[in-house]
């Protein structure tokens, strides 16, 4: 029994970190997972995406053609990966970057005004954080507390100031229940 | 027992600090490059040597010389890179000084790409640089694996005077997964007998590998003849999962091994009685054990991110007693689980055939024509 999390977006979203988080969250909790970025000739405003796989037992493929679960950071990656998710998987949208709705039926969708959210919180780089809440109040795999319990450990001394901002736009995210789109 | 969140090309680099690494010479390449950069901050701040040479011939020739003094040496590089050290690979193969290499490939031939790719094994399993050798080479397929063979590769590189290679794709350079790092071993403060370390007293140590009188040379290479059958009779490693009642069976190294698990896994809750052999050792290759397999497995499956390479010695090992069908993705391309449940299907479905070969009846397959 694995879950399979897509997270994408532009470079400098926070795309890679925000997957990060859950791969240290799923290790600590004691699960099996796996981290494996798309890496290339990428810059910043070009596009990132990871794959984080978590499981109760050795994982094989990292990499899956339909996730349980995707955080579409933008419309590019909207358009690329909601045709791929599980029927009956999760759909995080950052409604401050797209255009249109997820047109899909079977799934349970949510949009979330990340940035704007973010920005209401006081920093705009938290809107990883806020679809990640969403992401994690949706999909049955880590509670939020693991992902707080995480940054406090793995998060660098130096940031932990940060700390209260970050928990705060978890649990603003957190609020955004999915719906199966009519 | 602390597991950290480790990436693939970092791990590595630690692994081989901790195995008491004593100097690495290195020049940057995708998908391999943040093996040399924790190089470069962790062994200046250890007191030990570090150098971004100017060429991979600068690196692996720096390698050599330093390799014999009798110091624990290595360097790492993708693949066109390793393509650039393949002289200095047979000389240091020649001179039975113990070095590591760690390839993490991409995509090619050429400059090819920076994607993943298997496309090395001939080269690294099968020589690449000229003259009669043989390398170890092991196959990591995840983070954990990766650094308990970085610390086994410095033990056999020494235990056989001999160049030990650690081979993996890009993806699982790239990759984060939990896993745990060896406690710091003490770098060593004695050298081997055979050792360059100033003769002052004692008789010279020649370390050469010109030997212009052929039947000396002849002697040279029947003493690495000799070696290699010891480490093919010893170092043979393997891993197979679902074997016990297996009728069908997966061979897979690496990365392309570990997306067979989950198509095996698939094929199982499919009632598939398929089984999946996931080579280590690449060489010496467990061509024994597959053999073995022959008396109850019905067909085989080798399942690569190449052009079927590996392919050939599993084929050499079967024997031509079952069908041994292929599955392969290039170019950087990694499979999809699904991918390879479709062929475990075929194979169940006594689709396997021994008629031409495997490789010509993939081809036939992916693109309907040879």
């Amino acid at each position: 029994m694995q879950t399979e999390i897509i997270i994408a977006g532009f470079g400098g979203q926070g795309v890679l970190f925000a997957g990060q988080l859950l791969a240290y969250a799923a290790m600590d909790e004691g699960r099996e997972v796996t981290w494996i970025p798309s890496y290339g000739p990428e810059m910043r405003g070009g596009t990132a995406n990871c794959t984080v796989i978590i499981a109760d037992e050795e994982i094989g493929s990292p990499l899956v053609r339909h996730p349980a679960a995707v955080i579409a950071m933008n419309l590019p990656s909207l358009d690329k990966y909601e045709a791929l998710i599980q029927p009956g998987g999760v759909l995080v949208v950052n409604a401050s970057m797209v255009n249109r709705k997820p047109a899909r039926g079977d799934l349970r969708a949510v949009m979330v005004p990340g940035n704007e959210i973010a920005e209401a919180m006081g920093d705009r780089r938290m809107t990883n954080m806020v679809l990640l809440g969403a992401l994690l109040v949706n999909l049955p795999v880590l509670p939020v507390e693991a992902v707080e319990r995480a940054l406090e450990a793995h998060l660098p001394a130096r940031h932990h100031r940060l700390l209260p901002l970050n928990f705060q736009c978890l649990r603003k995210g957190a609020e955004f229940v999915a719906e199966t789109v009519r | 027992m602390a597991r950290e969140l480790l990436k693939g090309n970092e791990a590595i680099a630690e692994a081989a600090i901790r195995a008491g690494l004593q100097a690495y010479f290195g020049y940057p390449i995708t998908p391999q490059t943040e093996l040399l950069e924790w190089m470069a901050h962790r062994m200046p701040e250890l007191g030990r040597a570090f150098v971004q040479a100017e060429s991979e011939l600068g690196a692996i020739n720096m390698v050599y010389g330093a390799a014999c003094t009798g110091a624990r040496v290595m360097t790492s590089s993708s693949s066109p890179g390793i393509s650039l050290m393949m002289e200095g690979l047979s000389y240091i193969a020649a001179t039975e000084v113990p070095a590591v290499l760690v390839d993490v490939m991409r995509g090619g031939p050429g400059l090819g790409n920076i994607a993943p790719a298997q496309s090395d094994y001939n080269q690294m399993v099968h020589g690449g640089g000229h003259g009669d050798y043989h390398t170890i080479v092991l196959a990591p397929a995840t983070i954990q694996e990766a650094i308990d063979l970085t610390v086994l590769a410095f033990d056999l590189a020494e235990k056989y005077r001999s160049i030990a290679v650690v081979l993996l794709d890009g993806s699982l350079g790239q990759m984060m997964e939990p896993a745990e790092l060896p406690p710091m071993r003490p770098v060593r403060q004695t050298f081997p007998a055979w050792a360059a370390t100033g003769a002052a007293g004692r008789e010279r140590n020649v370390l050469t590998s010109i030997y212009l009188d052929p039947p000396k040379e002849e002697e040279a290479n029947l003493r690495l003849l000799r070696r290699w059958q010891e480490i093919q009779a010893n170092e043979v490693r393997f891993r197979e999962y679902f074997m016990e009642d297996a009728r069908f069976v997966v061979v897979g190294f690496g990365s392309a091994g570990r997306v067979a698990l989950s198509a095996v896994r698939q094929a199982r809750a499919e009632g598939i009685p398929v089984g999946l052999l996931r080579p280590i050792s690449l060489s010496p290759f467990p061509t024994r054990q597959i053999a073995a397999l022959c008396e109850r497995a019905e067909a085989f499956l080798v399942v690569e991110m190449n052009a079927g390479q590996m392919l050939e010695d599993v084929r050499l090992a079967v024997n031509g007693k079952r069908p041994v069908e292929f599955y392969g993705r290039m170019g950087g391309v990694m499979p999809f689980p699904d991918e390879i449940l479709g062929e475990i299907r075929r194979l169940a479905a006594g689709e396997a055939s021994f008629e031409g070969h495997p490789r010509d009846r993939w081809l036939q397959r992916l693109t309907g024509s040879n």
